[in-house]
């Protein structure tokens, strides 16, 4: 057959790497993002990316990457596919140093490594506290070398509204909306690799930037996708609280050094640097000697929840902690953290080099997300392939800090490459599908956003999103009961019935952002409700999912993965095995060593 | 006690050929608000102050902690980022244009795409044989690294553009912050090697001759890039180019 061609969803991290790796063989590709890909969600990751290259003499192996791994996330992980991860990082950082990462250098020239949590050894690499930022700048300068070839024609500035599928249900391309000019289009193509990243806007305020709302896998979850462990939700130990966003204060920061506490006394009025040692409560040094302040990011947060609602230790007027970095000296914070502190600084006023800093745990990335088989990195749609944070394969029920930049570039290399397989090996490609196929599709489309733009409605897109977000994370996220669960779900029934009578107060057709709101909005909403639902079956206690009236893990009946379907507007649950073959079961807890 | 109030201005043109007009909202306070909440507030309720229906204002906001770039803009007669903007810090009424230095396209959407352009005219990446298995990068000493780094973390927001005088209808000049980045690509060890290519694409019509050194780009660089410093280690790599090119011909 002729030469296939690839569509890629997604700019950030895995979508540009799976680019670069599809360009690489020759085949072009189009590729969609919201954004200008340079600025993408992956530029807010910011402590590093793990690999175990054992520079450090700490004999640590890949074999240790991957126990680690697998036991932070619980055991939900299926294991090869971990194992294979492990196994390539420390080449995949070889490749992103050949690309030009600015990654901190030992006096030898050598890579530094760090530790991060849910580990022993010094097996992140960095370039200061912004290395998502420097890994996504080196793969999109990548692709603008592709790019200038003609390899890679870009389509930014569209969003995804639904795949092209054929009468047997293979996908045979996308349709998507152009947000200057509202027009809607289908575009052909043999295979499509979704690289569409997080969920945040779903709860509200999140870590998470304001692309990462989830709608293009709930999009594609509402034609037939699986969509796995989707109740695995992380809420990070420590950001910012805000108005807009919560801010990440980077996992480095304890990596380097610095310590959670809280004043002894709650009602503690000296000036925080007045207060003395052996008057602060280390409290995770405490309750966690062999890891401190680096336990997985789970089991700060809950001891976070515990010293500020359960043991009410908070800081005075505001529910937070101390995270301390105010005794490192200077320049290693200059050199080693740089970007986290002048966050801080601009957001909050203060100097976190002489103060130490207020943090809360804030919802941070999802677990779960679009099934994917074994060894492709392929949905059960035909020719739909996922990498990134938006699918669920490599983190279990908790992910390790800076797995992350890491699970989206190996996904994204696997991605590239099975695709272009998979297309190479089609019968018969788009170009042969009829066009009625590609009009019914866009017709469907053009009806969903007229529909919308037309509506009379009374309510409003935002208010509802601020509802959603509300319930989402008083009920959904790091402490979990099913009555609260079931109120939830009810609630986000509610919404969904109030969402039918949306009305947009911008009915213009150029550059209309409510229009598409509006539209993700709805796919938020249907995502909800997979999260909560999961969240309430799964009646145990595994990794990010914690209900204390099921306070264990039970292996003998959860240890599966939650796969949800959707069937005409109904939302059911199936449960697969968890592929086990490698590291025996354990018990998980972070007050010994393993 | 009533509720403090925030008064905010915004320039809107619902299409670049239309006129403009600017609406002031009254928006209800809240400590550590940024003019992002401020535009969220008025998209949730879009009623001018003097109670006009109005429609959301649009405008482009990513990461919403200044590193994507997304949300320039200028408030306060200073281009810079929307979220970074802490209302406490703002003088009232707050006004917020849209940068003027690149094409309008809604209210404060402007179209930068001329940036990302420039970056492939300048060939502004590593040349790599290939993504697969080839063993480890160049070593590079610790102080390459603490002057490449900062370079690195230019979010492409096109303030140091809207800020340059020569920036202009009449000239093409790159700006500021691409020329920071054919710098750094030509401090890396292997990016060296193809050092030349770069500093061909800066020697024609808006390359680095356009700079007049007026030294406002570093003033409004929001990641506190040195970019004076690279402008003039530019201007003296083309210079030595130049010349060895004339003296010597081309390689």
């Amino acid at each position: 057959m002729k030469q296939p061609k690839i569509i890629i969803v997604g700019g950030g991290l895995a979508g540009l790497m799976a680019t670069i790796r599809v360009a690489e063989m020759g085949v072009p590709v189009d590729l969609f993002s919201i954004v200008p890909v340079k600025r993408s969600h992956s530029v807010c990751a910011q402590g590093g990316i793990n690999a175990a290259k054992n520079l450090k003499g700490e004999g640590d192996s890949t074999w240790k990457h991957f126990d680690d791994t697998i036991y932070g996330g619980d055991f939900l992980a299926n294991q090869v596919l971990v194992k294979n991860m492990c196994e390539l990082a420390p080449a995949i950082i070889d490749l992103l140093d050949r690309m030009g990462v600015m990654f901190n250098r030992t006096p030898e020239g050598l890579l530094d490594f760090r530790r991060f949590g849910g580990t022993l050894y010094n097996r992140t690499a960095f370039a200061g506290a912004t290395t998502g930022q420097q890994l996504l700048y080196a793969l999109d300068e990548q692709v603008r070398f592709h790019e200038s070839l003609d390899r890679v024609k870009k389509f930014e500035g569209w969003t995804f509204l639904s795949a092209v599928l054929d009468d047997a249900g293979v996908a045979r391309g996308i349709c998507a909306m152009n947000l200057r000019t509202t027009e809607i289009r289908t575009f052909p193509a043999d295979a499509v690799i979704f690289c569409t990243g997080g969920i945040g806007a779903i709860f509200g305020h999140s870590t998470n930037s304001v692309v990462c709302t989830g709608s293009a896998q709930s999009a594609l979850f509402q034609q037939g996708a699986c969509y796995a462990n989707g109740e695995f939700i992380q809420v990070h130990p420590t950001a910012i609280p805000g108005e807009d966003k919560c801010r990440l204060m980077s996992e480095s920061a304890r990596g380097e050094g610095g310590r959670v506490w809280v004043p002894k006394n709650p009602g503690d009025t000296r000036r925080v640097k007045d207060i003395p040692e052996n008057e602060r409560f280390y409290f995770l040094e405490e309750w966690y000697p062999k890891y401190g302040n680096l336990v997985p990011r789970d089991v700060a947060t809950r001891a976070i929840h515990k010293v500020v609602f359960e043991m009410k230790m908070g800081l005075p007027g505001t529910p937070a902690v101390y995270l301390d970095v105010s005794h490192i000296p200077r320049d290693v914070l200059d050199r080693k953290l740089e970007g986290i502190l002048e966050i801080y600084q601009k957001f909050v006023g203060t100097d976190p080099h002489e103060e130490p800093m207020k943090v809360f745990p804030a919802m941070h990335y999802t677990m779960g997300g679009l099934w994917v088989d074994n060894e492709q990195q392929s949905t059960n749609l035909p020719g739909i392939y996922a990498a990134g944070e938006c699918e669920y394969q490599y983190h279990g029920a908790n992910r390790l800090g800076a797995n992350s930049l890491l699970s989206c570039i190996y996904g994204g290399m696997v991605a590239g490459p099975s695709a272009v397989r998979y297309a190479r090996n089609l019968e018969k490609g788009c170009d042969s599908v009829s066009s009625e196929v590609f009009d019914r599709e866009r017709v469907r489309q053009q009806d969903i956003t007229d529909g919308l733009l037309h509506q009379q409605g009374t309510e409003n897109p935002i208010t509802i999103w601020r509802e959603l977000g509300e319930v989402m994370t008083e009920n959904v996220t790091v402490i979990r009961y099913n009555a609260n669960l079931k109120r939830a779900l009810d609630r986000l029934g509610e919404l969904s019935e109030r969402y039918k009578k949306i009305n947009l107060q911008d009915r213009t057709q150029w550059s209309n952002q409510t229009l598409n709101f509006a539209r993700e909005l709805g796919n938020m909403l249907v995502l909800a409700q997979v999260i909560a639902l999961g969240a309430l079956e799964r009646n145990e206690t595994r990794g990010a999912h914690y209900k204390p009236e099921f306070p264990e893990r039970d292996d003998a009946n959860w240890l599966k993965t939650t796969i949800a379907r959707y069937n005409e507007g109904k939302i059911s649950l199936e449960y697969q095995p968890v592929d086990t073959s490698l590291i025996p079961l354990r018990e998980r807890k972070y007050t010994a060593a393993v | 006690m009533p509720d403090k109030k925030v008064i905010v201005r915004v320039k809107r043109r619902q299409r670049p050929d239309e006129p403009v007009r600017w609406e002031e909202y009254e928006l209800r306070y809240r400590p550590h608000m940024n003019v992002i909440t401020c535009l969220r507030d008025i998209a949730e309720r879009p009623v001018t102050r003097d109670g006009r229906e109005s429609s959301p204002v649009s405008y482009e906001a990513n990461c919403l902690e200044e590193v994507c770039g997304a949300c320039a803009m200028i408030i306060n007669g200073q281009p810079r980022q929307a979220c970074s903007a802490l209302v406490d810090n703002l003088d009232q009424p707050i006004r917020i244009e849209p940068l003027t230095k690149f094409p309008l396209v809604r209210d404060l959407v402007v179209d930068r795409s001329k940036m990302f352009e420039d970056l492939k005219l300048t060939k502004c990446w590593i040349p790599i044989d290939g993504t697969y298995d080839i063993g480890e990068g160049p070593r590079m000493s610790p102080s390459t690294q603490e002057t490449g780094y900062p370079l690195a973390r230019c979010i492409t927001c096109g303030n140091c553009l809207e800020i340059c005088p020569k920036v202009n209808e009449h000239t093409q000049f790159v700006g500021a912050a691409i020329v920071s980045q054919v710098r750094l690509f030509n401090m890396h060890p292997t990016g060296k090697l193809h050092a030349a290519e770069r500093l061909d694409a800066l020697m024609g019509p808006g390359g680095i001759e356009d700079c007049d050194n007026a030294q406002n780009c570093v003033k409004v660089c929001p990641k506190g890039i040195p970019l004076t410093e690279s402008l003039a280690s530019v201007n003296g790599q083309v210079i030595r180019h130049a010349l060895k090119t004339w003296l010597m011909g081309r390689e």
